[in-house]
Order: C-alpha cells, then sequence, then structure tokens
C-alpha cells in the first residue's frame, strides 16, 4: 500500500515540484562542473551566433572580389564535415572507455579523434593557404573577412580542442581514472560535440548555402 | 507522510552523462547518431548540387537539415533530452537559443533595413525624384 502510493507520487511529479521545499543538499561535483561547462558552451555558441550573423550580413559586399561559389571547393568540404563527424563518435567512444577505465580503448579513440582532428585542420590551413596565396586574403573584402574570422574562429577552437586532447590522454597516462581527470575529460567531449554542432551551421550556411548561390 | 522519507533522493544530471545504461547500451547510441548525422550530412550536400528538386526550395532545405541534424548532435552525443532529471540543461539551452535567434534574427533584420533605407550616396543620386 505505501510503495503503490510512494510509485504513484513519483510517476504523477516527474519534475519534483511537489518536493521542491525538501534540500537533498548539494549537487555532486561532476554535475556541477558539467552543467558550469555546459553554460560556457552555450555563450561560446552566442559568440559564434555574432560571426554568423555578422557573415549573413557581409555575404554580397564582395568589392568585386570572389564570391562563396568561385571559391569554394565542396569536395574538400566534404570530407572535412566527414572527418568531423567521425571524430565526434570517437571522442564519444573515448568518454566511455574512460567510464569504464579501459585504457587501452580510451588511448586508441582518443588517438583517432585526434588524427581526424588534425586532418581537418590540414584541409582547412591547405584552404586559407591558397586562397591567401591567390590574392584573396582576408582583407581582399568584407565577404572575406566575414568568412575568415567565422571559419578561422571554428579552426582556433579545434586547434585548442587538440591541444585539450593531448593534455587529457597525458592526465589519464600520468594519473589514471581519477574522478578529477574523468571531469575533464568529460567537460572536453562536450567542447568537441559541440564544436561539430558549430560546423554543422559552418558548412550549412557558409559553403553549401554560398557554394549554390 | 512516512512514504516520502523513504523516497529515493535523486539529483539532475549532468549535460553529457546518461541515465544509467550498460555499455553497449550507450555505444548502440552513438551508433544511431553518427548514422542519423552521416544521413543528414549526405542529404545536405546531395540537395545543395542537384537539379532534381525546384530551385528555390534548397536553401529552406539545408537550413531544416542543419537544424535537425544540430537536434541529432543534441540528443545522441550531448544526451540533452526531455527527461525529467534534464530540465536545467534544456531550461539553459532553451535561454542559449533564445539569444543567438535575438542576435542573428535582429541582425539580418536591422540591417536589411538599413540598406533599404540609406543605400549608398551614389545610389540616392540615381534615384528617380
Amino acid at each position: 500500500m505505501t510503495m503503490t502510493a510512494t510509485l504513484g507520487h513519483a510517476h504523477a511529479d516527474p519534475h519534483h515540484i511537489g518536493r521542491a521545499t525538501e534540500h537533498p543538499g548539494p549537487a555532486p561535483k561532476r554535475i556541477v562542473t558539467a552543467y558550469g561547462f555546459w553554460v560556457f558552451l552555450l555563450s561560446d555558441i552566442v559568440m559564434f551566433s555574432c560571426f554568423f550573423a555578422a557573415y549573413a550580413v557581409l555575404v554580397d559586399q564582395t568589392a568585386g572580389g570572389p564570391k562563396g561559389s568561385e571559391i569554394f571547393e565542396q569536395r574538400n568540404v566534404a570530407i572535412e564535415t566527414v572527418c568531423l563527424l567521425l571524430s565526434s563518435f570517437t571522442c564519444g567512444m573515448a568518454g566511455i572507455a574512460a567510464d569504464v577505465r579501459n585504457r587501452l580503448w580510451f588511448y586508441l579513440a582518443m588517438a583517432v579523434t585526434c588524427v581526424l582532428g588534425l586532418i581537418f585542420l590540414a584541409i582547412e590551413f591547405k584552404e586559407f593557404a591558397d586562397l591567401v596565396a591567390r590574392g584573396y586574403g582576408p582583407s581582399r573584402s568584407a565577404f572575406l573577412t566575414a568568412f575568415f574570422s567565422l571559419v578561422g574562429c571554428h579552426g582556433l577552437h579545434v586547434s585548442a580542442g587538440v591541444l585539450w586532447l593531448l593534455t587529457m590522454m597525458a592526465q589519464v597516462f600520468a594519473k589514471g581514472f581519477r574522478a578529477d581527470v574523468l571531469r575533464r575529460m568529460m567537460c572536453f567531449a562536450l567542447f568537441w560535440h559541440a564544436l561539430d554542432i558549430i560546423w554543422v551551421g559552418v558548412f550549412s550556411v557558409v559553403y553549401l548555402l554560398g557554394g549554390g548561390a | 507522510m512516512s512514504d516520502q522519507t523513504h523516497m529515493h533522493v535523486e539529483h539532475d544530471i549532468a549535460p553529457g552523462d546518461e541515465e544509467q545504461h550498460s555499455v553497449r547500451e550507450r555505444i548502440l547510441g552513438y551508433v544511431v547518431g553518427l548514422g542519423l548525422a552521416l544521413l543528414l550530412t549526405a542529404t545536405s550536400f546531395f540537395i545543395a548540387g542537384t537539379n532534381l528538386v525546384w530551385q528555390p526550395s534548397i536553401p529552406v532545405a539545408l537550413i531544416v537539415l542543419a537544424i535537425a541534424q544540430m537536434g541529432v548532435h543534441l540528443v545522441f552525443f550531448l544526451h540533452i533530452t526531455t527527461g525529467p532529471d534534464n530540465t536545467n540543461n534544456v531550461l539553459a539551452l532553451a535561454f542559449g537559443l533564445l539569444v543567438v535567434f535575438l542576435v542573428v534574427g535582429g541582425t539580418v533584420w536591422i540591417m536589411a533595413h538599413l540598406n533599404q533605407n540609406m543605400p549608398p550616396m551614389d545610389q540616392i543620386m540615381q534615384m528617380p525624384r
């Protein structure tokens, strides 16, 4: 009788509204850390939205320079996209391996993530270098300034992510799967997945929408 | 009243964390997410370069596909779901999205009107009086 009443209560109140006055104590540190990092990531996404807005405003201001459809190469962008998507997947695998404390799979998944990230960065760097060599650097037109800032800012984030990734591998190597290392690993995984979400916006808005027009 | 004291105290779950699942189920979740994301990406790249569909629909389709893929990433990779333990994470996301839409929508709206109302000087000169 008591049992069914409890279950009924919990079922009718999934958001714990009726228990708002109870104080279960502070949340575990893992939740607090990840939630704080989630708020940071959202603020990072807000910052990227400013770059997206600037790009949307300036996309037609080519000042006699090239339009997007003249300089974008769909094939490279497709390779970059697949690299980042697969690296997001392997990053998730590394997170699972860390949770079950399996060193071999953790190192393997992190190494694959790192290689895929580096391939992405190499393709992007080559694209930028080619554009600058052809005289289409960021100072050529307002469109190119907006393009280089938006895509370059994402590239900087990926570079920082690769450095963080190597740091996490070193920390697991030196300290093992301690609670604080696992919290950092969780934040890193969130960061890497968020970068992939931003890249979805970049390749859709910049390369595909701009390339077709 | 006594049943309240025996009630299991639940905490919210962190963004990125899942409710208790076995390793196999967790890997399966990532595989499903990867498959969906690859499918949506392939569709995006196909739609952008094809002549098969009505051309003015392409930008709308690309934006819808992008939003769908972001949703797939959020659910399958970041594990932001509508579950009761996830309320805080979803609310933070909702506020973030509000700011994003204000910034992007507001900028595009205002700048389009500025362009219309204040064209450059040479265009004003050419306007019929």
